[in-house]
């Protein structure tokens, strides 16, 4: 076996994996978020109360247990059936890491500054054209930092999926890693350069975002 | 026994277990803590360091080191390491998870150092030049006295994340409460209870932290605010 293009070519088959729960997951998570993080927002106490638990347990306990919960526990208790690990790893990551940014939403919202809310109802906008035309522009810049970062740790989140048996990066690395135990060191590093690849897009983004952050919005 | 359905029996019976690892949980958090704190401060160090190749080589590995896989890292640490030629040697799964998330953790940590060095007035910078101290009486009576408290809150946060990534060192053997869970399950074909306990663990010795932290975040703000930072030079010059 022949260094790194070698290693590499082993590792490609679970790109797939890693690249489709990433972006599923990311999704999935920014959906959430935004629901999430307007239910807290609502005037309706058991809105507001039943957001903020899920909120406090996703974030009060670790991504691989609850990954780890999902596949077993829930279509027991629930009687749910999840379907594939696949959907399952979303799922989980992307309920951890929903709960994490709703609190990005909440707390982005509730930074436009108050004169702006109070002018778009002196200019007579209903609550949703108000939320549409003038929080909602000015609050999502503030998030995108936060929402790029996110998504790095979301990557970072995904190498666990190869525990549930799920055929990604991680999951093809320790493969060759048992064949061949002295190429370990090579075969972690390439895997960690390959994370890096698909983090480093993230990585300037979330640069540039915080230049983006700071237009266009009133303080 | 079966574990297709939930059982009290079973919660009673595999909580003790569970609980078993609790202390190296603690104790794998606390060390690899105090590691990130430490090493935290070599990074700080290096990015001082006024060199532009230098600079951007300390700035990229720690931008690698945080936005891979911390579970990466371990099996690196843990499997790769030993077989590594010259330096390599056999750590234990305890110390790889101390050097593996300390090293991680310490480059958030290196950051939010560098950040409460930065947010010293540049006042306080001049005025030790101004009186002759040596680099060391500058950093340790004026700086970092004045840049590490505000960093407190943000450092434990940074506390309670670790805390809740130290689960992921049951990987490489390191018996923490989720290692017992899943022996516990995979001896007995059941896994929801000792999860579920595993899951009640994290959350009540985690959510009161957090909440604790907050408070502490908030008293921290009122302290440290510009009209106090006059009250606090003042402090420092009557050294």
């Amino acid at each position: 076996m022949n260094p790194i293009t070698d290693i590499g070519g082993q590792l490609i088959p679970g790109l797939g994996i890693t690249i489709s729960i990433l972006l599923a997951s990311a999704l999935f998570s920014y959906l959430m978020a935004f629901i999430a993080g307007l239910c807290r927002l609502s005037k309706n106490v058991f809105l507001r109360k039943f957001t903020g638990l899920y909120v406090e347990v996703f974030r009060g306990t670790s991504l691989i247990v609850q990954l780890f919960w999902f596949v077993y526990a829930i279509p027991i208790l629930f009687g749910v059936n999840l379907g594939s690990n696949w959907s399952i790893g979303v799922i989980a990551i992307g309920l951890n890491y929903g709960a994490y940014l709703s609190e990005v939403v909440r707390s982005s919202i509730l930074a436009v500054a108050p004169g702006q809310s109070e002018a778009a109802t002196a200019l007579n906008m209903t609550s949703f054209q108000k939320m549409r035309l003038v929080i909602f522009p000015q609050a999502v810049r503030m998030m995108l930092p936060e929402f790029a970062n996110y998504t790095i740790q979301m990557l970072k989140g995904t190498a666990l999926v190869s525990l549930i048996s799920l055929n990604d990066v991680l999951y093809y690395g320790n493969i060759l890693r048992s064949s061949n135990l002295s190429y370990a060191p090579l075969i972690y590093i390439v895997v960690l350069i390959i994370y890096f690849l698909l983090a480093l897009p993230l990585i300037l983004f979330s640069r540039k975002a915080e230049k983006i952050a700071k237009k266009g919005v009133a303080n | 026994m079966n574990g297709n359905y939930w059982s009290w029996e079973r919660f009673a019976d595999a909580f003790p277990i569970v609980l078993e690892g609790l202390g190296t949980l603690i104790s794998v958090t606390i060390s690899t803590f105090i590691f990130a704190l430490l090493f935290g401060f070599v990074w700080t160090f290096l990015r001082r360091i006024k060199n532009k190749q230098i600079n951007w080589i300390v700035t990229w590995l720690m931008e690698f080191i945080r936005s891979t896989p911390p579970i990466v890292q371990l099996f690196f640490i843990y499997y790769a390491w030993p077989v590594m030629p010259v330096i390599g040697v056999t750590l234990s799964g305890f110390a790889s998870a101390v050097i593996g998330l300390g090293i991680h953790f310490s480059c958030y940590i290196g950051e939010i150092y560098r950040s409460g060095i930065e947010s010293v007035d540049t006042g306080q910078w001049e005025a030790a030049t101004a009186l002759n101290l040596s680099t060391w009486d500058k950093w340790s009576k004026i700086i970092l006295p004045q840049a590490i408290p505000p960093t407190i809150p943000m450092l434990g946060n940074y506390f309670i994340i670790l805390f809740k990534e130290v689960p992921i060192t049951s990987t490489i053997g390191v018996q923490g409460i989720l290692f017992m869970a899943n022996s516990y399950g995979a001896q007995n074909w059941a896994y929801i209870e000792a999860l579920t306990i595993v899951g009640l663990i994290l959350l009540a010795l985690s959510y009161p932290s957090a909440v604790l932290i907050k408070k502490l975040e908030v008293k921290m703000n009122t302290r440290f605010d510009k009209n106090a930072a006059i009250q606090m030079n003042k402090g420092v010059t009557q050294q």
